[in-house]
Formats: C-alpha cells, structure tokens, sequence
C-alpha cells in the first residue's frame, strides 16, 4: 500500500498540487483520473522521487520514501517499475536488451543464463516472444508500450507505475494494454497506479479511482460507484463524453448491468 | 554566468558521488571509447594532415630570407604543429564532432523520458550516462593528437616535397632540429584539459534540456560554441602558466 499524505507542489508560484492525501492499493489498479493541467504526471513524479514535493511525505508499505536516508530510497526504488508516456525505451539497445538492462543493473548476482530465462518470460508475457531483436525504433507504439511494461516488471517490481499507457493508442490496443496491466496486476499482487483521462480503462480496470481536479483530490472510489458520483466536477468529466452518456442512456432505461444509476441530473448536467 | 558555472559544478559532484560499479563503467567507458575515439580518427586525420601540409607551404612561401637555411621550415612546422595546431585545431574539430553528439543523444534522451527511466531504477543518471563520455574523451583525445601530430608533419612533409619548396633531406633535418620533449608532454596536458571540457561542458547542455526537439538542437549549438570558447581560454591560460 502506498499511502500519500497532504503533497503539495509549486512551480515559481504556480501551485500544481495544493495537498493531496489519498492510498494506493495493494493488489489492485489504482487510477489517477483527471482532465489535462490537473497534476497527475507531478503526482506520479513526486511518488516515484524523480521531483521532491514541497510539502507532505509518501510511504511505500509503512516505509517512508520522501526525505528518507539514500539507502533506504534505493531500496524502495528496487521494487519500483514504472511505464513512461513515451515507453522511454533506450533506444541504443534492441528489445531483448531493454528488458534486460534492469537486470543488469540491480541484480548483478543474476547468472546470464538466468537473465535470459527472465527476459524470454517477461517477453512471453506480454505477448512478444519474436521481437527480441528489433530496434525501438522498428517496433509500433503498442508494443512499445509492451515492451515497457515487460522492462517494468523484469525485476520483479512491487509497485508499478503507467502514465497515461493508452495515450496514442487505438481503442482496441488501448483495451488489450489495459487488460495486460489490470492481469499483470492481479497474477502478482502488485500495487498499481495508473494515470489516465481515458473513460475506457475507468471502466475497464478501475479497482480503485482517485480523481484529481486542479491539484486537489475531489473523490474516490471503485469504478461501480463512479458513475452514480455526486462530484459536479467528476459528473462533468465522465459525461463529456458521448459514448458514456449513450451508455448511461441505455442503462438507465433497461435498468440493469454495470451502473444501475438512478439520477437523472447525472445526465442533465 | 556565475549561476551557471555553479550549477555545472554541482553537476560535476552529483556524478561523482553514488557512482556505479566499476564493471559497468567500464564496459560503459569501452563504448563511449569507441564513440568519440574510433569514430573521430578519419576527420581528425584529414584535418591534421592539410593542417600540415598548409603550415608548410605557407611557412616557404613566407620564408624568401636567402640566408635562412631551408631546414627552418620543417623546424617550424614542427614546432606549430606539436605545440599548438595538433591539439588546439584537433580539439576544436571534436568539439563540432564529440560535443554536439554528446550534448544531443543526452538532450534526446532527456526529453524522451530516458534519464527519468534511469533515475526510476535507482541509476543515478548522471554517473551512468556522463562519466563514461567524460573519461573516454580524456582518453581519446590525447591518442587523437597524438595522431594528428604525426599526421601533420606527415604532410608538412609530402607538401614540402611534392611542390619542391625543400628537398625531403632539408625538411627531416628541420624536423630533428633542437627538438624539446616537454612539448608533446605539455601538448598532451593540453588535450586532455580539453577533453575535459569538451565533453563535461557538452554533457552539461545536454543533460539539463528542457523541451522538444527544437531545444536538443539549440543544446548542440550552445554545446559547441561554449567548449569553442573553453578550449580557447584554457589554452592561453595553460601557455601562460606552463611555458
Ligand atoms: N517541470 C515543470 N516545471 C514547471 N511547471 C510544470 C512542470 N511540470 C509540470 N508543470 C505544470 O504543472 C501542471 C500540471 O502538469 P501535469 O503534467 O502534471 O499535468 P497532467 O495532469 O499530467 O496532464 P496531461 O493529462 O496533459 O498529461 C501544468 O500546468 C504544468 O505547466
Ligand atoms: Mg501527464
């Protein structure tokens, strides 16, 4: 469990987050919801170290992260996989290599062949067995993003870390990622936090949603729940999207499935 | 200004400290060897080698004093070449080479979320991708002037022959004349204070680019004019303090 409490962040005045206090599951994909500007990828930065909040501390299963000794942070960072907005592969090195060089790097007591076991499995689980010696820059967005997601988890990571996994992506890829996290999730009991302003995944993969509006944390709850929420800000969110409303239609006049909602004004607003 | 030259010094300690194993720079110095050394060899041998070959025709033509013996102009050849073209031209043709490389795969690199994913690992970023580049240009480069060096009076040689300015004879005998060792000690000083700066400099601008593309094209730029600019003054300086 990741407990974040009262983060806040300024740049040169501009506050971006202005006290943030929410969890982050074990076991579950957490999402961080929220439109353009509102501070999910600062969050998602301050969480991981790579920027130091103003204000407030971040814990990692009763350890203290922020602030804490340079030992005890490495330690933490170990067990954290992250999946960047662009993949963030290394481009110097082929696909095999990518996923490899986090094993390289921690666990130098790791035998060759032991690496190569790792590799071909976590290439297998994400669905790309072939691909080991293309280039990144010879492989589609999607599977960059598969390849990341195998390179997060090489090392057995604990907490894992997507920004935004389905951005340029079609809906269909965009699914299949969605699900191969929410999986990945479930198989090893990893703590999940995905950033996104994509409905699909909220209903697709939402264990647990936290959503953010300009730099302040509005709501949370599970992904039943979201639609029958009494946040105007999160109603608006949610139903500017015309599928969802659509959706929302049918529902409510059948009466049944995922959002049995009653509220008429959740649609009017 | 100051700011900056701050900033850079805090760059410099932060990959110093929590620094990788010694296997993994190593391995990692190779590559960058490869990079900045073997790939510059062909530009620096060209360069070095008209160097020589100008310096000596120019020298000659310069030179119509009948009680001057024609040997001199190999001497001087010599003694520009060694002391001053091969590592000040040399560095100042891989500061366009090396330095823009450098500042521009880091720049790239920053700006598509690499460095972060490093820093994500628990690499401290900096010591991993700069301190390689850093050690491998003050290792290549001595060896680079070393070759220009040769190279030039090479052809300083040639040049003086083929246009029959001197005879080969006047020209090696101008070569071997009051011949002083410090030089090339001092030359190669020289060479690897501006691998230094070259390549620190660069990684400097490229590491802190913030932005797009556009931005990893201006760090190259200002990469490569600010080590211009280092090399020069590092030059007078080190003439100043070590001749
Ligand atoms: N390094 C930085 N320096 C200054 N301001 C920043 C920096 N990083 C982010 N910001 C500001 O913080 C605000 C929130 O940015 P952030 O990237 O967290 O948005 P986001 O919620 O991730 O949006 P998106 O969904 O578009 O990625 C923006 O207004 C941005 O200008
Ligand atoms: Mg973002």
């Amino acid at each position: 469990m990741i407990e974040v409490h009262n983060v806040q962040k300024s740049f040169d005045g501009n506050q971006v987050l202005k006290g943030i206090t929410c969890t982050f599951e074990t076991g579950k994909c957490n999402l961080l919801l929220g439109g353009s500007g509102t501070g999910k990828s600062v969050l998602l930065q301050c969480i991981v170290g790579l920027m130091k909040p103003d204000l407030g501390s971040i814990t990692f299963d009763g350890t203290i992260f922020t602030n804490n000794k340079v030992q005890i942070r490495q330690e933490i960072r170990r067990k954290i996989g992250m999946l960047f907005q662009g993949s963030a592969l290394f481009d110097s090195m082929t696909v095999y290599e990518n996923v490899e060089f986090p094993l390289k790097m921690l666990t130098p007591e790791m035998t060759r062949e032991e690496r190569r076991d790792r590799v071909e499995f976590c290439l297998k689980r994400v669905g790309l067995e072939n691909a080991g010696v293309k280039m990144p820059s010879e492989i589609s967005g999607g599977m960059k993003k598969r390849v990341g997601i195998a390179r997060a988890i090489a090392p057995n990571c604990t907490y894992l870390f997507c920004d935004e996994p389905n951005s340029g992506l079609d809906p269909l890829t965009s699914i299949k990622i969605d699900e191969l996290i929410h999986e990945i999730t479930h198989e090893y009991g990893i703590t999940t936090v995905v950033v996104t302003h994509d409905m699909n995944s909220v209903v697709e993969i939402g264990d647990h949603i936290i959503f953010l509006y300009k730099g302040l944390k509005l709501w949370d709850g599970n992904k039943d729940e979201i639609l029958n929420a009494q946040v105007p800000e999160l109603k608006e969110f949610i139903f500017s999207s015309s599928l969802v409303r659509a959706a929302k239609k049918v529902d409510d006049e059948t009466q049944g499935g995922l959002a049995a909602a009653t509220t008429d004004e959740a649609i009017n607003i | 200004m100051v700011k900056a030259f701050g900033e850079f010094l805090l760059f410099i300690q932060s990959m110093l400290t929590r620094k990788e194993r010694l296997a993994v720079l190593w391995q990692r110095t190779l590559d960058e060897c490869i990079v900045i050394g073997i790939n510059s060899i062909f530009i620096v041998a060209i360069v070095s080698a008209f160097i020589g070959a100008v310096t000596c025709v120019q020298i000659a033509y310069n030179l119509t004093n009948p009680l001057i013996p024609k040997s001199t102009i190999g001497y001087m050849v010599r003694e520009m070449t060694i002391l001053e073209l091969a590592p000040t031209i040399t560095s100042i043709v891989l500061a366009g080479k090396v330095g823009s490389s450098i500042a521009g795969g880091l720049g790239t690199m920053r700006i598509t979320e690499q460095v972060s994913a490093l820093e994500v690992m628990g690499i401290n970023s900096a010591s991993y991708l700069v301190l390689p580049r850093i050690l491998a240009a003050m290792l290549m480069f001595p060896l680079l002037v070393i070759l220009a060096m040769a190279l030039s009076i090479i052809g300083g040689y040639l040049a003086g022959s083929l246009t029959g300015a001197l005879s080969a004879q006047e020209y090696i005998e101008g070569i071997r004349t009051d011949f002083i060792p410090y030089n090339i000690v001092f030359a190669l000083i020289k060479s690897v204070v501006f691998a230094f700066l070259v390549s620190a400099i660069s990684s400097f601008k490229g590491f802190f680019t913030q932005g797009g593309a556009l931005e990893v094209g201006n760090a190259s730029t200002t990469a490569v004019n600010n080590s211009i600019i280092a090399i020069l003054v590092a030059d007078f300086l080190l003439a100043a303090l070590l001749l």
